[in-house]
């Protein structure tokens, strides 16, 4: 499982980017969901959104999941290219797979890379 | 167990039931031996007139009497179709789940459209379902329906139902408007918080339009357009995905399936692929299996309330699985062509009955427009007491219109399929012609 250190994450199993402002879903959710189907982004350019709140709806082979904001702020740049190419999100989920980008973003209730391993490592017991 | 959910006697279970309701003596007559019941429910059901003999049938709005080829009814009642569910392991059925991909494969070709659903319970809830569809395409943002007057009002009615505690605008669903105005007039009601706008084609009436330009409008203020249609229509007109409809739905009973007493039938849903995910339903798929050998699954089901739960389209999956594979045998029984034939006799016996009947003093047609295989007949006099008229004579006259449109009382829809030979056209309008002398 990649957690990369830089990053910041929510229970409901995303992530956000301190620095770039940029969310989406965690290496451990698109493995949990298994292959991506269908992604739809659900907020737009200049729409301004709250920690928690659903900003995309994704549905893998067997589940469906809401994605939730990691972080309050205005949203700057929404990734369009995903709903061509949902496998992004299993094979680059912390790159390509960036869902929303927000600018002074506010994180929610987040936890650093070590205590979300240890949650993920609870979840799946 | 008693011990265990805490009671002392089976009879504790049944307290709460006042004790003179709970073997109340039921006043039913002797019990009959099989032999008896069989003759006495052989009775009741010879007091049946059906369209195969007792009456000759001139009643459409919905449901239309077709022959049907003996094959369909011999291949449904294969034990190993005969039931009306898919199964909940469906992949074991490789046989239902062909016969439901063959359908949604014809119903694409009928319709013009790139995607079809397993099917739902009838024309009227698969409209409903299109409303859904849209809501939840626009995600609740846009709160507008246009719907045209000339839709079936029964259909109509379900998309009322369907919508309860939506809080959308119905518009234009009014049995008081100006039926002569043209559907391009439906205009007007599209605007930016319109989602859907649904026209029917043939409309009730029977009327034929060309919804090219009033799709284009549509389109232009950004709402779907969802088409309501006739299936053996489509058999001989432009399709509504040439009018480049998103959405096309109708009621697969005129495919093999018989009237009944108005049903069960099947309720077909088309759409284009960009709309596939918010599509209700149930999908079938090819692929291989892991031989390498072409298979059939349920597909996307990652859409259904089964596991979206409160966050799916729609909470209703099911599908009319044995109708479905009914209609499938019924087309591919009849072809291209053989539905073509069917579809130009209802035409030409159609407009036959309607230059006939025209000529009935105080008589005529309500519509100047072109119309497919059924039309509203001005009969200058209340429907009803026509209707009882015809009944007397052994005709099943037409839908009386002035219950769901008041402007049309004296009005009736008459339809014609090749089930109506010339004579029983000419029968219909001496039988017409002498109640016009009464």
């Amino acid at each position: 499982m990649n957690t990369p250190s830089n990053l910041k994450y929510t229970k409901s199993n995303e992530w956000f980017d301190p620095s770039s402002g940029a969310m989406g879903l965690t290496d451990y959710a698109q493995s949990q969901l298994s292959d991506i189907v269908f992604v739809e982004i659900l907020v737009e350019a200049g729409d301004t959104i709250e920690a928690g709140i659903p900003i995309a709806s994704v549905e893998s082979v067997k589940a469906s999941a809401e994605i939730y904001a990691s972080a309050t702020g205005k949203v700057v740049a929404v990734n369009k290219a995903l709903s061509e190419k949902p496998e992004t999100l299993n094979s680059d989920p912390y790159s390509a797979g960036w869902m929303v980008k927000v600018e002074n973003g506010e994180p929610g209730d987040v936890m650093d890379s070590a205590a979300y391993e240890k949650y993920c490592a609870e979840q799946t017991k | 167990m008693l011990t265990t959910i805490g009671v002392k006697s089976v009879d504790d279970l049944f307290k709460d039931v006042p004790a003179k309701h709970r073997f109340p003596k039921l006043n039913l007559p002797p019990a009959l031996t099989e032999m008896e019941a069989a003759a006495e429910l052989a009775d009741i059901a010879a007091s049946n007139e059906n369209v195969r003999g007792d009456l000759i049938s001139f009643l459409g709005a919905g449901a239309y009497n077709h022959y049907i080829p003996s094959v369909v009814d011999h291949m449904l009642r294969r034990g190993e179709f005969y039931t009306a569910y898919t199964p909940y392991q469906p992949e074991i059925s490789q046989g239902t789940l062909q016969g439901i991909f063959e359908y949604q494969s014809l119903m694409i070709a009928l319709t013009g459209m790139e995607v079809s659903n397993a099917s739902h319970y009838d024309g009227a809830t698969a409209t409903a379902e299109a409303v859904n569809m849209a809501s939840a395409q626009f995600r609740g943002k846009r709160k507008k329906v246009v719907i045209s007057p000339t839709v079936h009002p029964q259909y109509r009615a379900v998309i009322r139902t369907y919508t309860q505690g939506m809080e959308l605008d119905l518009a234009g669903d009014d049995g008081n408007a100006d039926l002569d105005s043209s559907p391009e007039e439906l205009k007007s009601l599209i605007d930016d918080n319109t989602m859907l706008v649904i026209v029917q084609y043939p409309d009730f009436f029977g009327c034929i339009y060309d919804y090219t330009k009033l799709i284009e409008a549509a389109h232009s203020k950004g709402a779907l357009v969802c088409v309501v249609a006739n299936p053996t229509a489509l058999a001989l007109f432009k399709t509504p995905g040439e009018m480049d409809a998103d959405i096309v739905v109708g009621d697969g009973q005129p495919l093999g399936i018989p009237m009944w007493y108005g049903g069960p039938t099947l309720g077909f849903f088309t759409t284009k692929k960009t709309y596939v995910h918010k599509m209700a339903g149930r999908l079938v798929g090819e692929t291989v299996d892991n031989r390498g050998q072409r298979a059939y699954v349920l597909t996307l089901t990652a859409r259904e309330q089964h596991i979206k739960r409160e966050r799916a389209i729609s909470n209703i999956c099911t599908n009319e699985g044995l109708l479905a594979l009914g209609s499938a045998i019924y087309m591919s029984v009849l072809g291209k062509s053989g539905m073509r034939q069917v579809a130009e006799l209802c035409y030409h016996k159609a407009h036959y009955a309607a230059e006939q009947l025209s000529k009935i003093k105080g008589m005529g047609l309500c519509f100047t427009e072109p119309f497919f295989h059924e039309f509203a007949l001005c009969v200058n006099q209340p429907a009803e007491e026509v209707n009882a008229h015809l009944l007397e004579h052994g005709i099943i006259g037409g839908y009386a219109l002035g219950n769901d449109y008041p402007a049309l009382k004296n009005h009736l829809l008459i339809a014609v399929t090749e089930m109506n030979s010339k004579e029983e056209i000419d029968t219909l309008v001496d039988v017409l012609s002498e109640a016009d002398h009464d």
